[in-house]
């Protein structure tokens, strides 16, 4: 516990001390970023210890807000959740010292460096606060600190509009918690919550209705569909290493919180289970669906985000029925997956960020029709970024794969159970099945536009390779990945104890059901390790039968035509018309152009936009409809003091009055 | 002692009256200065069998600073506007009275009805107090002058300071000294405001401030 007020009280210092050495921004950088990294190597080294010994931390001191005190604990699930808060954040923090001295435009850079390291501080504090009062203070200084953090590049019109976005969306989340919160308060009797093992005991309805606030609130910040707007739209108005901090583990504390909630309502009903499974399933296939459509690769990753937040709403929605059916054999698994998929969606998608940073650092854009060929100019960033690609799309044998693996299992040994049950067992695996094959059709697309192929304009044909730390954060986070699905048994295992805590098991008996699980894992991983040594087998036979020849490269043969060029490669929008066709109906694609015309066509032009379907259909028409609402109120504003103040001192009396015996 | 503090109080709703009913705002500012001193007994007054210097130090201080510091920082803002009466305000002087004699039944009518946690020094003490905190935010609503309003945001406090003082006795040293505090703050700010504003705008006229709204 000391070790960890330590690293949050290092990031904070190291935070001010950036800020106000704003002056000189090379020193200022160095200090914001190492102070970052270092504070999160002091707080994983925590986290780890907690997490293997198993044993719970905390600290209560007194303070002046009523009905509760300073409360901090450290317990398993808190420190399951530190690791890739911490590690990722203090990776990010490498790559960003070198990412923002490089940007365009020079800027002071004390005032990012602050927010950044406020922001990790926040999100080590959401993670252990057990006082509703604390928890609510740090989940705003989160989301304000990651909110200045989008508005980087406020000169844009495009990141401001993205900005204002976020903070309302963030705002709106928030006051469904603060409603959460208090409604859990007159429950438990305090604002504390920590301790093993507490829950409350109150009628079905008001645990729904504080399941149904907590699944609005955290899932706002989580980006479940429809309440996702928020994050196709900041995720790229973010510099990289930002965004990804804010998709790799911001959003997890929205799956924290629910999983937090969660272990206090008690024994869940069935119909929790299949919200938070029918939420899984839509966010999982829409998500990937719209990231399929995306031009634009940091808005294919946020849409990817979406997707995998549904993938670990649906090992949720499996624990949560699990339990409720008592089938603890299906919560685990469900919990497992959902919770290693946390784990592993922080490592691969914070590196899938921050090689799409070193991408559009090095060519200058971030349209993927402008890349191609950068596997040559770019090796390092276009091997990492290839990791996360197979990672991401479920592939043995790296760490996506072990998490959808455990939730496939647990819809699997669902099967044998009553026909509900089973019923969303088979809903999760043909779910899981469509969302791994899109995503893998969708990181074909990315990976083979960006990296593969002639480099479509002049960005892609100068870019160069990103610098030694933006290289070595990127290598760490593949390690992990591949390390993650090299170990699948020994990580399980070792997570065990964050699987108790939420499935409300000791983790003893927890280990034991997850034992046929963990051997299934250890073959799979066997089987990957002999096809891994097969590939290399075969690429060191390639090696030595091509050895004493010459390799030349050639155009492709085209038909006789005589003069192409890398226009002609497929694009990122025709690589994916198929797919995007056939969900047409959905997908609402505009398309604008004018198709070649008479036998020496000129002018030929097409493009096509994606537009957010939630945003312009329903969000829009809400927010129109509550502007039409309050405008009606419009004369109460009248911009003269004296009204304002009668307005108070006529409340103020009129409260007085009605308040009399 | 009781007749005292009834005398005191009473000196208060009359100088509430005045200062709802003039439009000479040096006779407003010295009319408020009044009600500070008068309201500095108070303290001592209702603890005459068990008096200590802490309440002594406390009724000179806030005396000093509402007889005083405060005139004087209000005299200057005075000269700076160049402005001595309060013209056109929005409800009229007379009209003022009358609801300020309104208000003042109001306020005997709920503390009537307001049953307190612990007896109180005299019975007067809830409506004066109640009377004061309308009286001061009357003011503040009702005049066109940046000036006028500090003078009952202070008439405000007083209402507040009478509440406290008499109703707990006992109010916490820090808290009563961060009240005050406060009161100076403002005043001090507001004095610097006015007289940025009439710098700026040829007047303190804060009803023609109101370009900011929506």
């Amino acid at each position: 516990m000391t070790l960890l007020l330590a690293a949050i009280l290092l990031l904070i210092l190291s935070g001010v001390a950036a800020l106000v050495s704003e002056d000189a921004s090379h020193p200022s950088a160095s200090m914001g970023a190492f102070g970052a990294a270092a504070g999160c190597a002091l707080g994983l080294t925590a986290a780890l210890m907690v997490l293997i010994g198993g044993q719970t931390e905390s600290l209560r001191l007194a303070w002046s807000v009523p009905r509760g005190a300073f409360l901090i604990e450290l317990d398993p699930l808190s420190a399951f959740f530190l690791i890739p808060t911490l590690g990722l954040s203090g990776l990010a923090a490498l790559y960003g010292s070198e990412y923002l001295q490089a940007g365009g435009v020079r800027r002071a850079l004390g005032p990012s460096w602050f927010f950044f390291n406020l922001l990790v501080a926040s999100m080590a504090v959401v993670l252990v606060a057990r006082n509703a009062v604390l928890f609510l203070m740090a989940w705003e200084v989160m989301s304000v600190s990651s909110y200045f953090l989008v508005m980087h590049e406020s000169e844009k019109e495009s990141v401001r509009e993205a900005g204002w976005t976020y903070l309302v969306a963030a705002h709106l989340g928030t006051a469904f918690l603060i409603v959460l919160f208090l409604l859990l308060g007159r429950e438990f009797g305090t604002l504390d919550f920590g301790g093993p093992g507490r829950t409350i005991a109150a009628a079905p309805q008001v645990s729904g209705l504080l399941f149904i606030l907590a699944l609005i609130g955290f899932g706002t910040k989580a980006g479940f569909v429809p309440v996702h707007v928020w994050l196709p739209e900041a995720h790229p108005a973010a510099p990289s290493h930002v965004s990804a901090v804010m998709s790799g583990v911001m959003v997890k504390t929205g799956i924290y919180g629910l999983a937090r909630i969660l272990t206090f309502l008690g024994p869940p009903q069935g119909w929790w289970g299949w919200v938070l499974i029918g939420m899984g399933l839509s966010s999982g296939i829409l998500g990937v669906l719209f990231a399929l459509a995306q031009h634009d690769l940091k808005a294919l990753l946020a849409y990817h985000t979406v997707e995998n937040i549904g993938i670990i709403a649906l090992g949720l929605g499996l624990g949560v029925l699990g339990l409720s059916a008592g089938l603890p054999g299906v919560a685990v698994l469900g919990f497992a997956g959902g919770l290693l998929h946390v784990l592993n969606h922080a490592l691969f998608k914070g590196l899938l960020f921050l090689g799409a940073g070193a991408v559009a650092h090095g060519s200058g854009t971030r349209e993927m029709d402008e890349m191609g060929g950068l596997l040559k100019r770019m090796p390092w960033t276009g091997a990492t970024f290839l990791v996360g690609a197979v990672a991401i799309s479920g592939l043995p044998p790296l760490n996506g794969f072990v998490s959808e693996f455990l939730i496939y299992l647990g819809a699997i040994s669902g099967l044998h159970s009553p026909a509900a049950t089973a019923v969303a067992g088979v809903g999760v695996m043909g779910g899981l099945a469509l969302i791994g094959g899109l995503a893998a059709a969708c990181f074909a697309k990315a990976f083979g536009i960006v990296f593969l192929g002639e480099p479509r304009s002049g960005h892609a044909e100068h870019a160069h390779e990103a610098g030694p730390l933006m290289r070595l954060s990127m290598a760490l986070l593949a390690i992990s990945c591949a390390a993650i699905g090299l170990l699948a048994p020994r990580v399980v295992r070792a997570m065990s104890p964050a699987i108790a805590t939420i499935a409300g098991l000791t983790p003893g008996r927890c280990r034991d059901l997850l034992t046929p699980g963990t051997g299934s894992l250890a073959l799979v991983v066997t089987a990957s390790v002999v096809f891994l040594v097969l590939v290399l087998l075969l690429a060191v036979l390639r090696r030595a039968l091509l050895a004493g020849r010459t390799v030349s490269e050639t155009g492709t043969w085209d038909c006789g035509y005589a003069r192409p060029t890398p226009r002609m490669q497929y694009s990122a929008s025709s690589f994916a018309q198929p797919l995007t066709d056939l969900f047409g109906p959905v997908l609402r694609t505009e398309r604008r152009g004018s198709p070649p015309r008479g036998y020496f066509p000129d002018d030929a032009a097409f493009a096509t936009k994606t537009r957010d379907v939630w945003r312009e259909e329903l969000w829009r028409r809400v927010f129109a409809a509550a502007e039409w609402v309050l405008s009606k109120f419009a004369w109460l504003q009248q911009g003269r003091v004296h009204l304002y103040i009668l307005y108070i001192a006529l409340t103020l009396l009129a409260l007085l009055i009605w308040g009399l015996p | 002692m009781t007749n005292l503090i009834e005398v005191v109080l009473v000196l208060v709703v009359l100088t509430d009256f005045f200062l709802l009913g003039s439009s000479r705002l040096a006779a407003c500012i010295r009319i408020v200065a009044i009600q500070g001193v008068v309201l500095g007994t108070l303290p001592v007054l209702g603890h005459l069998d068990n008096l200590t210097l802490r309440l002594v130090f406390l009724a000179v201080g806030s005396a000093a600073l509402k007889a005083v510091v405060f005139p004087i920082l209000l005299f200057r803002a005075m000269r700076e506007a160049n402005v001595r009466h309060e013209i056109e305000p929005f409800v009229g002087f007379i009209a003022s009275i009358l609801i300020g004699l309104g208000s003042l039944a109001v306020s005997v009518w709920v503390a009537s009805r307001i049953t307190l946690p612990r007896p109180v020094v005299s019975s007067l003490v809830l409506p004066v107090a109640l009377f004061t905190i309308l009286a001061g935010l009357f003011v503040i609503v009702s005049r066109r002058k940046a000036l006028t309003q500090v003078l009952g945001y202070i008439v405000l406090e007083n209402g507040i300071y009478v509440f406290g003082m008499v109703l707990v006795g006992e109010i916490p040293m820090l808290v009563e000294l961060g009240a005050l505090l406060d009161a100076f703050v403002a005043v001090l700010v507001m004095g610097i405001a006015i007289d940025h504003i009439s710098r700026s705008y040829d007047h303190i006229d804060v009803d023609e401030l109101d370009t900011l709204r929506g």
